[in-house]
């Protein structure tokens, strides 16, 4: 009847429940699957821990204080712009701004660089299955500027369709933005690719790394985009914190977007000069304990390591794929080739938020509904989808909690009968 | 089996299902005098809610759109009860509904078949599914112009 869970091999296997204490809580009475991570991550020992200890032993405000504590609390701060460069293999860590997360990321770019650059006539170009946040931003620029909004079309089996997109760019293309992995489809586009094609053409290239992130090793070095942006949260760190990479020839000309303290050089009545970068980008006093917490993020994901973290979500996503497509009537949305560990899917005759309360009543969580993608399910012709998305602590355990939750949803809707 | 499995078996009720499968007065309706959009952009339900009113009765009310089980069978439930309904009893059952889902179950109204819908209430993050027709057609009959949301 139903399909047996295979066994993943050792070598992809990670065991690393015991570094979350959530996981350990039982939810409603049962064991937690907890399959939301493309909403936001669990947070291990050592990132609790260390926003703790930083209050505990370290807070001060930064880059302002003579006394010791200032200066112990600057240094932790500008430690951890130097682990995310570090993450993301930057030249240099004056090119990372700390920003409350992708969005703010994403708006800073389109309110401080996009005003600057822009005018009516330009061009800015998207994709398809972008996140609002990288959607939205842009046409609050559109409106501003007079440029217009591109959107490069979408194939069925949820990539981007690349000749559309290279018949898209042109001359009057100033940006492009796109989701290194859509976090409604689990597809990881070609950024680098992308980022060639669009320097040829003269644009520069923002990617929301928001959901690549925790998942792949990212070099921006590499990918030799312009802007990437990424959540702290998403990335077993805290809320509220984030950061954004801007290529150095490029920040060091953007000016400002919010004024206060902590980005100026001098103020006077008549005239402010302000700071250098990445200062110039982070007034007012920043979430210091959130870079602490981010900090100790990143420094654990790249202790476990991120090709070991790939490694071993992409053998849950292969046999959560097997696994639905096992189920009668279920359909995966998204089925590109390379996939990060998202699985999207509808199943007959169940609507995605049925099927969200009765999966949680089976002490699995995941999520249901657009994503944040309107545009994507209209192209899908759905109203929403369900969401199983992986991280670095899921099992197999999970995946069949997931399939057998599912088949007791068939059961109650008197659907799944082939 | 814990609480749970039997909240999820009061949400779930077997009238649920079949007015989600087979929903009533499931059409447009050409001759209505009072119609308003609901939408909740949360989840993506969406309907429109259609009523013809004479001399202050509801004589005909229908619906179209897609949604959850919850939200279909409240609605389909809901174009059955309120046929052939005063408008004020109407507005007096739409704010009972409204209670019996949200809050405490108004002791003195017996909601018939309606009260299928009360499990709903061990569910929060579900309230609004089974509220969204009932504020669409309340925004219906006092025409309002705003599309009613849930959320």
């Amino acid at each position: 009847m139903n399909a047996p869970i295979r066994m993943a091999s050792a070598a992809t296997s990670l065991d690393r429940i015991a570094d979350f204490p959530i996981l350990a809580r039982p939810i409603k009475g049962r064991r937690l699957a907890y399959l939301d991570n493309g909403a936001t991550t669990q947070k291990p020992l050592a990132v609790i821990q260390a926003e703790s200890d930083f209050y505990e032993q370290s807070n001060a405000n930064i880059h302002r204080g003579v006394h010791w504590l200032s200066q112990h609390a600057t240094d932790l701060y500008e430690q951890g712009r130097e682990s995310v460069r570090k993450l993301l293999n930057a030249a240099r860590s004056q090119e990372i701004v700390f920003t409350r997360g992708t969005t703010e990321a994403i708006n800073l770019v389109a309110y401080s660089w996009g005003r600057a650059a822009l005018k009516e006539g330009d061009e800015i170009l998207i994709t398809g299955m972008e996140h609002h946040s990288n959607i939205v931003p842009w046409q609050m620029l559109c409106e501003q500027t007079g440029a217009q909004l591109r959107v490069v079309p979408v194939t069925d089996s949820g990539e981007l369709d690349m000749d559309q997109y290279r018949a898209l760019l042109g001359p009057r293309t100033k940006l492009v933005g796109v989701a290194h992995v859509s976090n409604a489809l689990g597809t990881i586009n070609p950024v680098a690719e992308i980022t060639r094609l669009a320097h040829d053409a003269g644009a520069k290239v923002l990617i929301d790394g928001a959901q690549a992130v925790a998942h792949q090793a990212v070099d921006v070095q590499a990918i030799d985009c312009d802007f990437y942006a990424f959540s702290g949260h998403k990335l077993y760190g805290p809320t509220g914190i984030g950061a954004l990479y801007v290529r150095y020839d490029i920040l060091k000309d953007m000016p400002p977007w919010q004024g206060g303290g902590d980005m100026i050089y001098t103020v006077s009545f008549e005239r402010s000069t302000y700071a250098d970068v990445p200062q110039r980008f982070e007034a007012g006093t920043p979430n210091i304990a959130g870079v602490v917490g981010l900090d100790a993020a990143i420094r654990y994901v790249l202790d476990v390591g991120l090709e070991a973290i790939a490694a071993h979500e992409h053998v849950l996503l292969d046999l959560g794929t097997q696994e639905l497509l096992s189920l009668p009537g279920v359909r995966l949305i998204g089925t590109a080739a390379h996939k990060a560990g998202i699985l999207s899917f509808v199943v007959d005759g169940i609507h995605p938020h049925d099927l969200g309360t009765i999966l949680d009543t089976e002490g699995v969580a995941i999520r249901a509904g657009h994503h944040c993608a309107m545009p994507l399910m209209t192209r899908f012709g759905i109203p929403g989808t369900a969401r199983a998305s992986l991280a670095l602590y899921n099992t197999q355990e999970d995946i069949a909690a997931l399939a057998a939750a599912l088949r007791k949803a068939q059961k109650l809707f008197g659907t799944g009968h082939q | 089996m814990s609480d749970h499995h039997s909240d999820l078996r009061e949400l779930y009720q077997e009238v649920i299902f079949d007015h989600n499968r087979h929903p009533r007065n499931f059409h447009a309706m050409a001759d209505a005098n009072h119609t308003a959009d609901g939408h909740n952009p949360l989840c993506g339900d969406q309907l429109t809610v259609y009523a013809r009113v004479e001399e202050g009765v509801v004589q005909e009310a229908s619906f179209v759109g897609h949604g959850c089980a919850i939200s279909t069978a409240s609605a389909s439930l809901m174009t059955e009860a309120v046929k052939g309904q005063p408008i004020e009893e109407v507005e007096a059952l739409f704010r009972d509904m409204h209670a019996m889902l949200t809050e405490a179950h108004p002791e003195e109204r017996d909601f018939g078949k309606l009260e299928v819908l009360s499990g709903v209430r061990e569910f929060p993050a579900r309230v609004k599914c089974a509220t969204l027709a009932w504020h669409t057609l309340h925004n219906a009959i006092t025409q309002a112009r705003d599309t009613a949301r849930t959320e």
